[in-house]
């Protein structure tokens, strides 16, 4: 008897904390509603057949308990039942499967006009680059990395040359414009993730990964390193802010093209020169 | 269910109409032997009897001790972590330390604990006894196995007093960071974790190869594939599962292991450490995330199959009523291993692996829960019309099917790849797996203890001490992981040392924190409880009578309880039926032992299948 009630409080408890929990996502500020929804649906079908089974192992404790007088039902097979539950559950995963596989679909498809950022990711913090006018991101290698080139354009490739650096772990977006995060990084796993955009994936050196949003909320929101990446992997922090397009447009114009830092390379370096001749 | 009994009535009710003239002898009969009683090495000394001792039996408690104690290591490890968690503000653990214990209690609690009970500890003990054979196949390799299972823990325990301490790059030891500078135990920690593992693999070949052949090949006369307790068929699959997906750990170890100590760049893509560039040029950390996981998942239904198995046993045995849909239950353990080995990647969705891969393995995944949801029924029907006897082992398994289907459905979200998105690499993810192999199989462990213990000592354990170990580890545990699901769908990151409340965390999560490791502690302490018993009860527990359950299989069957050395006396048992005849109709007693002959039994109606 006691034992049935436990479990039966048990299941109760489970749903009531499910509905008074003050711990739940914070509210999606990108297009990945989707996910939310999916997830909603999940906890509906998964929800109801958890409290089915604890109700039913509940009853069965508290009908079934042993009697030296008794005995117990001999039936060793169900074929009937058993293919019943089979069918039902089959049906029950396809309706949690099909519409979690048209998120995907759309998750990993990018629409052919998105806005290419690039997020660069090392050991342990963030910055971005930005196409130009042109609206394409050179092309890089990690060998040409150095002082003076840190994202490692390839000089060669003219594409980069109006590329916007962002040499801070802060990143602006523009509202309601697709974006696609072009994920590269210099050394070990790493992964873009903002809880409120929902979207995340793996950065592997030696490969570009991607995902994209389009932001639907303006807000300052937080960046976390979602792959573990070594020791200071919990530090590993930076923002991004979503503006309307006046707010975007100040900010884009204060980031460096790459072929301005270039000229302020040399400059410096001429400088550094003059200084050292003296 | 005995089918020759059926069958000979059916054969001679042409000629003879009344059954009780049907001869004992030629109702009862048997195949022949096909290959001559097993030779067994007899030990003589105190060494070759309790240390270097090739009885299963002895190898098995020795498995299960080994494992309990670098289990019990873990434990503490985790303390450790949640005290951090909880209290940051304490700040007696820099983050490499806490890095290192995540590592260890990951990788000490999945292998070298859970893989070696079940298999090596449950495997050893039960196998032979429950098969009705004098022994392992291969004795002398058994006792090889073991003490290679020794050293790889000794090895792995070695790893914290090297310079750099153990590695602390998470138990699954994805490169590059596992061999990077910017990973605490990057150097010698990480090179000994690899040796480690090599070892235990090599060991545990020596075990499977002797688990899979004791079962194909020395099962006692009619005991058919199809009448063996389900416990030696979740052993046997798992067996099998693992002698498949350990190699790919094996080669995975190995070729890191060359990145490390020779420079080769099997997993190593050029990169810039720390400001330097490493000579590493073209490998793919990806192709080391597929070797892996193509352990790592039959890995989970490893540790998953022999608990399916065992508690399916315990809830027929003290519910008084055979297992409902056995052969579908058998089916079923078989269909999950296979399909474990194709669902792999689903802990790769957003790994950056080609994305197209998340329909394949997002179906796969949905479609192994259907045999898994199945036996989740078949356990639940077992109870229905039952005569529940409220033991220690039943409560356990009770509690076993609520956090099992708690975890099972977390699951589907995980598995779902658009779910999985917002959810992977959260606290929902921790939540799931520790409900689902940590807690889940531990319980089973559990109820096995409890329910074995009388055949391993001859006593039976505490039974007040067992229920106040019960109710705390079992409302604790639940207590600790039901909540962090929430946790997780707040966005907050795992493997953080600090989660800090940051602006999108709109309730702060540290209040959460500190009840989850209150919990861990309190339940934690509870298996203080738990030990005293077991040692205790050895000395002082009430003495067991024979079959103190009443249960069928032949475990229980041997002439001496405790079984002695070669376990069946002269000769060993004849079987003439399944493991679950409880309750049958007509029968005397409540239950019928596998090796009761049919003649003893005339007035059962029992079931042929």
């Amino acid at each position: 008897m006691t034992v049935a009630i436990v479990f039966l409080l048990i299941t109760v408890g489970s749903v009531v904390f499910h509905f008074w929990s003050p711990w739940w996502w914070p509210e999606v500020a990108s297009n990945w509603g989707g996910m939310d929804d999916t997830i909603i649906l999940t906890f509906w079908i998964t929800g109801f057949v958890f409290v089915v089974i604890c109700l039913f192992i509940s009853y069965c404790v508290w009908k079934f308990g042993y009697r030296k007088d008794r005995r117990a039902e001999y039936k060793p097979e169900d074929n009937k039942l058993e293919k019943r539950l089979t069918w039902i559950t089959t049906l029950g995963v396809a309706a949690l499967l099909a519409p979690g596989l048209v998120v995907w679909n759309n998750y990993v498809t990018v629409p052919e006009n998105a806005y290419k950022v690039e997020v660069f990711a090392y050991q342990w913090g963030w910055k971005y680059r930005l196409p130009g006018n042109d609206g394409v991101l050179g092309k890089t290698d990690i060998k040409y990395i150095n002082d003076e080139n840190p994202f490692g354009l390839i000089l060669e490739d003219p594409n980069g040359k109006d590329d916007r650096l962002v040499d801070g772990d802060e990143l602006h977006l523009l509202l309601d414009r697709t974006v696609k995060f072009e994920l590269r990084t210099i050394d070990v796993l790493h992964n873009f993730y903002v809880p409120q955009f929902r979207g995340k994936m793996d950065m592997v050196p030696g490969i570009i990964t991607y995902y994209w949003i389009i932001p639907t909320k303006t807000g300052d929101f937080e960046v976390l390193c979602a792959e573990y990446c070594g020791s200071g992997h919990y530090a590993m922090r930076g923002r991004v802010i979503v503006d309307k397009e006046q707010d975007y447009k100040k900010w884009e114009a204060k980031q460096i093209t790459f072929e301005k830092m270039l000229a302020q390379n040399k400059k410096n370096k001429n400088l550094q020169l003059a200084k050292n001749n003296k | 269910m005995s089918d020759e009994y059926e069958h000979k009535l059916e054969a001679k009710s042409d000629h003879v109409s009344d059954v009780s003239s049907v001869g004992a002898a030629d109702i009862d009969a048997i195949p022949q032997a096909e290959i001559p009683d097993q030779e067994l090495y007899h030990s003589h000394s105190w060494w070759t009897t309790y240390v270097f001792s090739q009885d299963a039996k002895y190898i098995g408690i020795q498995y299960a001790l080994t494992a309990i104690g670098t289990g019990l290591l873990g434990l503490v490890l985790s303390w450790i972590m949640r005290i951090q968690l909880a209290f940051p503000g304490l700040g007696w653990l820099e983050p490499a330390a806490y890095y290192q214990f995540v590592t260890m209690h990951g990788m000490i609690m999945v292998i070298y604990l859970l893989t070696a009970l079940f298999l090596g500890g449950f495997g050893n003990l039960l196998i032979p006894l429950m098969c009705g054979s004098r022994d392992m196949a291969f004795p002398y390799v058994n006792m090889l196995s073991y003490w290679a299972f020794v050293v790889a823990v000794l090895v792995l325990l070695a790893s914290f007093f090297v310079p750099g301490g153990p590695t602390g790059a998470g138990w699954t030891l994805y490169p590059p960071q596992a061999i990077t500078a910017g990973t605490p135990g990057s150097n010698m920690g990480i090179v000994l974790m690899l040796v480690s593992l090599i070892l235990f693999v090599a060991g545990f070949t020596m075990g499977g190869l002797n688990y899979i052949i004791t079962v194909l090949q020395l099962r006692a006369r009619g005991m058919t594939l199809m009448r063996m307790p389900l416990t030696v068929w979740g052993i046997f699959t798992a067996t099998v599962l693992a002698l498949l997906a350990f190699p790919a750990l094996l080669v995975g170890c190995l070729m890191m292991t060359l990145d490390s100590m020779l420079g080769t760049s099997f997993f190593m893509p050029a990169m810039i450490s720390m400001g330097e560039k490493l000579s590493y040029d073209g490998g793919s950390p990806i192709l080391f995330q597929h070797l892996f996981w193509f352990f790592g998942h039959p890995e989970v239904y490893i540790v998953a199959l022999p608990a399916f198995g065992i508690v399916s046993d315990l809830l027929s045995v003290h519910a008084r009523k055979n297992i409902f849909g056995y052969r579908m239950m058998v089916w079923a353990i078989v269909g999950i291993g296979a399909l474990s080995f194709f669902v792999w990647a689903h802990h790769m969705y957003v790994s950056g692996m080609n994305p197209w891969f998340g329909f394949f393995f997002a179906t796969t995944t949905l479609i192994i829960a259907v045999p898994t949801a199945i036996k989740v029924y078949n356990w639940i029907i077992t109870l229905w019309r039952g005569n529940i006897q409220l033991t220690l082992p039943m409560l356990f398994s009770l509690a076993f099917i609520v956090t099992f289907l708690n975890g099972g459905l977390t699951g589907l979200f995980l598995g779902n790849v658009t779910v999985d998105v917002p959810l992977s690499d959260t606290y929902f993810v921790v939540a799931h797996f520790h409900m689902v192999m940590g807690i889940a199989p531990i319980l089973v462990v559990f109820g096995a203890i409890y329910h074995w213990y009388p055949l391993i000592t001859g006593r039976l354990l505490n039974e007040t001490l067992g229920k106040i170990h019960f109710w705390i580890t079992f409302v604790g545990s639940y207590a600790i992981y039901f909540p962090m699901h929430y946790q997780g769908f707040v966005g907050v990151p795992r493997r953080y040392f600090e989660i800090y409340d940051s602006p999108y965390i709109e309730t702060s999560t540290l209040l959460l924190n500190q009840f989850i490791t209150i919990a861990a502690l309190i339940v934690g302490a509870a298996q203080l409880i738990f030990l005293y018993n077991i040692i205790a009860s050895a000395r002082l527990g009430k003495k067991s009578e024979k079959n103190p359950w009443k249960a069928n299989s032949l475990e229980w069957q041997t002439p001496q309880m405790p079984p002695e050395h070669g376990n069946w006396g002269k000769e060993t048992p004849k079987v003439y039926r399944w493991a679950y005849d409880f309750s049958v109709p007509g029968a005397k007693e409540d239950y019928i032992p596998q090796n009761v002959p049919p003649s003893e039994t005339t007035g059962a109606k029992v079931e042929k299948t």
